[in-house]
């Protein structure tokens, strides 16, 4: 339904003179002013960048983000947004039909590994995950939860019809909105999540669909589905929110930021050897920028060079960032320049393997799992490891189970290096059968250097026949918990808002400069309830019949049955005399 | 998820494939998809589904759209699209928008038996709920005229029980044979209805043209599929309305005070410790409560009688 903008010329003119980092020339030359062209439209503009992260495994992860700024009000009274250029029109018809104040869905396949590839630029669970703010204004916040769901399962090809009331929940401290705002009042968020959807390329082409350029220019011509489902983790996800316009943060502006995170695993993409490249990463290379964004990078993270890898073609552009609470060191590809490409027009990263080297133990991580036996009762344990070895912090974790799983709250215990650990906050809403799911979200003090395990033992429930689903031996999933913190920064955070800097350290908004916000999932389970035998009626109906038919049958016909003599058929001249005979009115012959 | 059932899913994704080489876009086409072949992690090759084992063409492509997978591709789900009965909700790409001047081609594979087609290995839609399925159609002029492929075992059972007219049925094998469904998908990918001897196709091929208007030899595929559009000529001139003002900005004049907005704290502690219960809507008392006062009332006014009320109030 969204056609992209075409490469047409005027857009050399129309981009404006935003501040872009300081170190680079624009290519065009031209500031133009802001009395230019009164009658345009709203800005919008749009900003393309790859981070190239090794890990120390031989792995190599990679992290796109495509942002669409536009300073708009979708709900400004009496005005119609009907002029679209760089934002998705699908999108924005969206945001003011269903007045959305925030909108988070994410699509995942494969189960981000912490204790291996460290924390995620932007943390996502396993299957789709989607939460909403939506505005004050909403009287019925149900029916647009529920309308919206529907319009995104076809704007992105997938089952998000199956979100309903039964696995929404509405958090009471988690999800806080990431973009602007004041007031945060918890009964306009929603949040669900659907473990078991699979993400495939019939996901990815919707995705691709909504950006500027499609997939025919910039960094976009990496995304081929062949190479980034062959991979470990795929992650793609589109977050709108309003943000500040400018550094004085007087108005508001729309923000669209596409983020894909993929990470490729060393042996069954890369055959062992360690070493990547561009090309072996995504079978293509990047030949130019998309015309239509006003900056187009590419980050190498080398801070722990040169001993662990090489990389080639080097370049002089470096930039440092904090991020997760940790200095790194980027080289900088600006492709916005011609000389980026070289002289065969095309730019090709190679990253060589020199040594081994640690990886920094991430400060938190969590996992989750079911023990007991049985098909009756259960315990889900939730781990979480606060590595950090003097400072403690707290986490709010947020637990949402589906009503079949009977949680019995009583038996719940919280123990941090085997003592009882009370938090200081919770939240607990039953579950309702059939319409509505468990929400625990605990407030917890994590000890320096330990382990807290949270316990609760539940029930399964017996599921009528026709809610089960086709196939009801795989199991049932239970969506992953999600542990917030603020984790305690090594390094000063930035608090401050600059229009420069690169979006991976921006997307969460900084409030003080000692500690970072991170969001860590755990693993969804899977869990067996008691399934019934399907094939039970069939079999009962088959067996009782034949017994009725071959047993009752035979003893009826053998009370019932009498035999009589049947003489034999006469010859044919026989039977014509006996019929004159009837005629006549003659006794008939034998 | 029965990962023996890759053919189906292969069969299908080469009828869609020819279906988009005809020009036909996606907006026009709903696909279902039971089985989720090129990213289940049984496949080889992700996002890959291929038709032939020589691997050399891979259905699936870069830019497939998949309408409805998974648990969604239901008998329910299936006859909702047809007919146009769905709820008010459902997005456009997974509707049928058909009008009386569109041609339809339905497609099915999978297994099926004496009457029925399989949908997910647990229910079974038969051929006169599909019939019906297409009276329907024709009654609310929804379509000009159809083409029904079906490829299962006794597939020709299927079309057996069809009444409304203009519509032309195809079907992989006879009543009594199975269809091994492979050879059958090559020759669907070349596009030519040319009967199949049975030393080639092991089972052999049925059609119904009998409601078809026209004679089906001089019918193109091509001119089957493009569609007639509805278009008005008209000599009048017709203004254009008055291009959309854009929104007025208003500029931020040192007059007005413009307070600086904040991004809102991600993990307030301190406000979450303190946090007042939310304020519960309140509901009229369940049918339970209700019972058990009104069977305490019951019992007091039973052992004491009416005649003391006058006596508590």
């Amino acid at each position: 339904d969204s056609d992209p903008v075409g490469f047409d010329s005027l857009d050399l003119n129309e981009r404006r003179g935003r501040s872009t980092d300081a170190e680079l020339d624009r290519r065009d030359g031209t500031r133009t002013s802001e009395a230019l062209t009164p009658a345009a439209a709203a800005r919008d503009e749009f900003q393309e960048e790859l981070v190239i992260r090794p890990l120390h495994s031989g792995d190599i992860y990679a992290s796109f983000q495509f942002r669409t700024l536009w300073d708009t009000d979708f709900l400004q009274e009496g005005q119609k947004v009907s002029h679209y250029r760089l934002f998705p029109k699908s999108l924005g018809q969206v945001l003011s039909k269903f007045s959305v104040r925030e909108l988070h869905i994410s699509f995942t396949q494969g189960f981000w590994r912490t204790m291996q590839w460290g924390q995620p630029f932007i943390p996502s669970p396993p299957g789709a995950e989607l939460w909403v703010w939506f505005h004050d204004t909403v009287s019925d916040v149900d029916g647009n939860w529920k309308e919206l769901t529907n319009v995104l399962s076809g704007i992105f090809c997938a089952s998000l019809n199956f979100i309903d009331l039964t696995n929404t929940v509405q958090p009471s401290a988690s999800f806080k909105p990431l973009g602007l705002g004041n007031a945060t009042d918890h009964r306009f968020l929603r949040y669900a999540t659907l473990p078991r959807e699979i993400v495939c390329t019939e996901n990815l082409t919707p995705w691709k669909k909504l950006l500027p350029c499609g997939s025919k220019a910039g960094l976009a011509v990496l995304l081929k589905s062949e190479k980034l489902f062959h991979s470990s983790f795929h992650s793609q996800a589109v977050h709108i929110r309003p943000v500040c316009q400018d550094e004085q943060c007087t108005s508001k502006a729309w923000e669209l930021r596409q983020t894909l995170n993929v990470v490729f695993d060393l042996y069954t993409a890369g055959q062992g050897k360690k070493e990547w490249s561009l090309f072996k990463m995504f079978s293509r290379t990047l030949t130019e920028a998309c015309p239509l964004a006003t900056s187009s990078k590419v980050y190498v993270d080398i801070t722990d060079n040169p001993e662990l890898f090489e990389l080639s073609p080097a370049t002089p552009l470096l930039s440092q960032a904090v991020v997760l609470g940790d200095r790194r060191t980027y080289s900088v590809f600006d492709l916005t320049r011609a000389e980026t490409f070289g002289q065969l027009r095309s730019l090709n990263l190679l990253l060589r393997w020199k040594g081994d080297g640690e990886m920094l133990r991430p400060l938190l991580h969590a996992e989750r799992y079911v023990a007991g036996f049985g098909l009756q009762t259960g315990e889900i344990h939730t781990v979480i490891y606060n590595n950090h070895p003097y400072r403690a912090f707290p986490v709010l974790l947020m637990d949402s189970v589906p009503w079949y799983l009977q949680l019995y709250i009583h038996t719940l215990t919280v123990t941090s290096k085997s003592r009882d650990n009370k938090p200081s906050y919770i939240h607990y809403q039953p579950a309702k059968d059939r319409h509505r799911p468990h929400l625990l979200e605990m407030l917890i003090q994590l000890p320096p250097h330990s382990m807290t395990e949270v316990t609760v033992q539940f029930e399964r429930a017996l599921l009528k026949w026709t809610e089960y689903t086709p196939d009801p031996n795989h199991g049932f999933y239970v969506g992953s918990s999600v542990v917030s913190a603020l984790v305690p920064s090594m390094v000063a955070m930035n608090t401050n808002f600059t229009q420069d800097q690169p979006l991976f350290s921006s997307f969460v908004p900084v409030k003080e400069e000692s500690s970072y916000f991170v969001r860590v999932y755990t693993e969804p389970l899977l869990v067996n309830l008691p399934t019934p035998d399907f094939s039970m009626p069939y079999n009962v109906i088959c067996l009782t019949c034949t017994v009725v038919a071959v047993g009752y049958g035979s003893f009826y016909n053998l009370l019932t049955r009498t035999f009589q003599v049947d003489e034999p058929s006469l010859p044919l001249a026989k039977r014509l005399a006996n019929l004159i005979r009837r005629i006549r009115g003659v006794p008939l012959l034998t | 998820i029965f990962w023996f059932n890759y053919r189906h899913v292969a069969n299908t994704l080469s009828v869609y494939r020819s279906v988009k080489r005809l020009g036909i876009p996606d907006s026009h086409i709903v696909l279902m998809l039971a089985d989720d072949m090129a990213c289940n992690y049984r496949n080889p090759k992700p996002a890959t589904v291929f038709s032939h084992k020589n691997m050399e063409l891979n259905v699936y492509g870069d830019d497939v759209e998949v309408d409805y997978r998974g648990y969604e591709v239901t008998v329910e789900n299936f006859l909702r699209v047809l007919t146009g009965r769905l709820p008010p909700s459902t997005p456009r790409s997974k509707r049928l928008l058909s009008d009386d001047r569109s041609n339809i081609l339905i497609y099915l594979t999978g297994h099926g038996g004496n009457g029925f087609l399989k949908f997910q290995d647990s229910e079974e839609i038969s051929n006169m709920e599909l019939a019906d399925a297409f009276e329907q159609m024709w009654q609310k002029r929804r379509y000009n005229e159809l083409l029904f492929i079906i490829d299962t075992c006794q597939g020709a059972s299927m079309y057996e029980r069809f009444y409304s007219p203009n519509l032309m049925a195809l079907a992989s094998s006879q009543v009594g044979e199975d269809s091994l469904s492979v050879s059958h998908t090559f020759f669907t990918c070349l596009f030519q209805f040319k009967v199949c001897p049975q030393s080639q196709c092991v089972s052999t091929p049925g059609h119904r043209t009998d409601l078809f208007q026209r004679d089906p030899g001089s019918v193109l595929i091509t001119d089957f599929f493009g569609s007639v559009r509805k278009v008005e000529i008209t000599k009048d001139t017709i203004n254009l309305t008055s291009p959309v003002e854009p929104p007025i900005k208003r500029s931020g004049s040192g007059d007005i005070q413009i307070e600086s907005l904040t991004y809102v704290d991600q993990l307030p502690v301190a406000e979450i410790i303190h946090q007042k219960p939310k304020q519960k809507d309140w509901h009229p008392p369940d049918g339970f409560i209700l019972g058990l006062w009104t069977l305490i009332l019951l019992v007091f006014f039973q052992t004491y009688g009416i005649k003391h009320l006058k006596h508590i109030f």
